[in-house]
């Protein structure tokens, strides 16, 4: 055994890792909420402190374009919230019973709009919403809800509801799984406990199994937030650059490529969108230090 | 439960839920497949037919194949894919190898800093990782998406990976070392074999994410030789908005591979996520 000196086999074996992620990740991280306190005036890049943020705070256009996209995020993540968890959870609760048949096909078939990019589900819904293929308004007509149609993606007041509830179909699937995971590890004789004691069927599950699954609808609840906070692909996909109509679906990561790129008549400005970034950075970390410090550490984890 | 499980009519209803959900999940993808092999007036004179001897067509698919390089795409995709799997495989191994078995200074911190990158996503970054890679001049070569994802990839590969190398039995490796066996020859020949179904869960947790991302290839890599199958599929059908023959078509060619390597994969990726891998 060696006493002293390094290990050379040691930095062999960190060395690729630690480089490629330093390099192309923490160190982009870092300089991107450097370049945030720069400017560019004829091509030259000087130090402006916080200028930028006093305009994207303090300028009437600049910060009505955030408060929006960030409202409108906060409105994204808030569909997930009632609807996917919801859904996610009875889905799994379903899968879960004991002695059902074909529950491997059922969760496989779920899973399916996971696995699909944004690009795909996107288009996908555009032409099944569309007004002029026709699809949903003829579908809904015939259960005599006809009445209920309106392009959906083309008014300002649904058009975010309906993006976030392509998101939510697409991803439903992954609350499924892990609820599905964490109640399959809940043992037989908790349940049987509780059976004794008269507890059964639906008081069973919110009296028993929901609180055991709390943990895993936390991971799912910080999990959604930050995929939420950084989504850009779908509404990119379905609505452009733009965020139409009217901006109503622009969200911090719409906003933030808009900025960083320019559109149209806009010329792309790479240190207001660090500037942005850096706004999401800080808005990702409050939501992971909220979930780490004050909820994960509060609901107890039972080991069987 | 029990009372659940001896009544026929509650079975029966689950069922008919289940069956409902599998319908609205797999309804848009059943859509756009069979629309895309019938003729333009037969997509908007009965969207939920399926395509008979007078409407199918390939028209669509043709125009696929004259207007857009698929083959080129679908060959990039693959080649950033496989490419980042095979460095976040061997470097996530390495490092996962070296955090778990040694014991030297700062190992705990070095764990936490790579877990950093787990929750802050790499997206943030993009205004400094674009201009690196404009310095470089790696901006439109496969070389830029491959060290991002890798990059993207490696926390969680770490992650999981070490979790994995803790279990294995510390005998095996010291009897490894006592004939004489190199700490790189422990690795390779007795570690990375016994750790193969956790690799196999990190690959698959990589590869869809890797395969479906637009914001990269966007930013990064969107000059038409480099052009992945999403993003190439997303200019295609933005050109081509009123030739719904061709959207169609191209929109099945774009799911189609992910829907092989999801037959293929996903006893793995619902293994990987129910054993509890990314808790």
């Amino acid at each position: 055994m060696k006493k002293s000196g390094i290990k050379w086999h040691v930095v062999v074996f960190l060395a690729p890792a630690l480089l490629v992620y330093t390099a192309i990740m923490i160190f982009p991280l870092f300089n991107t909420l450097r370049l945030a306190l720069y400017t560019e005036t004829d091509q030259v890049r000087h130090f402006v402190g916080l200028d930028n943020f006093r305009t994207l705070f303090g300028n009437a256009h600049w910060s009505g374009q955030f408060w929006n996209a960030l409202g409108n995020n906060m409105w994204f993540f808030f569909i997930h919230m009632i609807v996917q968890h919801p859904i996610g959870i009875a889905l799994a609760a379903i899968l879960s019973h004991p002695r059902l048949r074909f529950a491997a096909l059922y969760r496989t078939a779920i899973f399916v709009p996971t696995i699909l990019s944004f690009v795909i589900v996107g288009f996908a819904w555009k032409l099944i919403l569309s007004p002029i293929w026709g699809i949903t308004p003829d579908m809904l007509k015939a259960v005599g809800l006809g009445w209920l149609y309106a392009p959906y993606l083309g008014k300002e007041e649904y058009a975010l509801t309906t993006l976030a509830l392509i998101s939510v179909w697409q991803f439903v699937g992954i609350p499924m799984m892990l609820i599905y995971a964490a109640l399959l590890s809940i043992p037989e004789e908790v349940l049987e406990a509780g059976e004794v004691d008269g507890i059964t069927g639906f008081s069973a599950f919110w009296k028993i199994k929901l609180p055991l699954i709390l943990p895993s609808i936390g991971i799912i609840s910080i999990l959604t937030f930050v995929g939420n906070f950084n989504a850009f692909d779908l509404i990119y996909t379905t609505q452009g650059a733009l965020a139409g109509p009217a901006y109503s679906t622009d969200i911090l990561g719409t906003f933030m490529y808009r900025t960083f790129f320019g559109f149209q008549l806009q010329l792309g400005d790479p240190h207001m969108g660090s500037a942005i970034a850096s706004g999401m950075f800080g808005i990702i970390l409050i939501g992971v230090c909220i979930y780490l410090f004050g909820i994960q550490t509060r609901l107890r984890r039972y080991q069987f | 439960m029990s009372n659940a499980r001896a009544n026929p009519f509650n079975s029966i209803a689950v069922h008919v839920a289940l069956l409902t959900y599998t319908a609205i999940a797999l309804f848009p993808v059943f859509v756009i497949l069979i629309n895309s092999f019938k003729s333009r007036k037969a997509i908007f004179r009965d969207p939920l037919a399926l395509p008979d001897g007078d409407t199918f067509t390939l028209i669509g698919y043709q125009t696929v194949m004259k207007q857009g390089d698929f083959f080129l795409y679908f060959q990039n995709s693959m080649i950033v894919t496989v490419a980042t799997l095979f460095f976040v495989l061997l470097f996530g191994a390495m490092a996962a190898f070296a955090l778990a078995e040694y014991r030297f200074k700062g190992n705990l911190l070095l764990g936490l800093y790579l877990a950093l990158g787990i929750m802050i996503p790499i997206r943030i970054g993009t205004v400094a990782i674009l201009e690196m890679m404009v310095a470089s001049g790696l901006v439109n070569t496969l070389w830029a998406l491959i060290l991002v994802y890798t990059a993207q990839g490696l926390p969680l590969a770490v992650f999981i990976l070490s979790e994995f190398m803790r279990q294995v039995s510390d005998d095996l490796k010291n009897a490894g070392r006592i004939d004489g066996l190199s700490e790189y020859t422990i690795f390779f020949r007795l570690v990375l074999p016994l750790v193969r179904p956790a690799m196999a869960t990190v690959a698959v947790f990589n590869m869809i994410p890797i395969w479906n991302d637009l914001w990269f290839p966007l930013i990064l890599a969107p000059a038409e030789e480099t052009k992945t199958l999403t993003l190439g599929s997303q200019v295609f059908i933005g050109q081509f908005v009123t030739d719904w023959n061709a959207v169609l078509s191209a929109l099945s060619m774009a799911i189609l591979p992910v829907m092989i390597l999801y037959v293929i994969f996903s006893r793995q990726l619902i293994r990987g996520i129910t054993s509890g891998a990314v808790k």
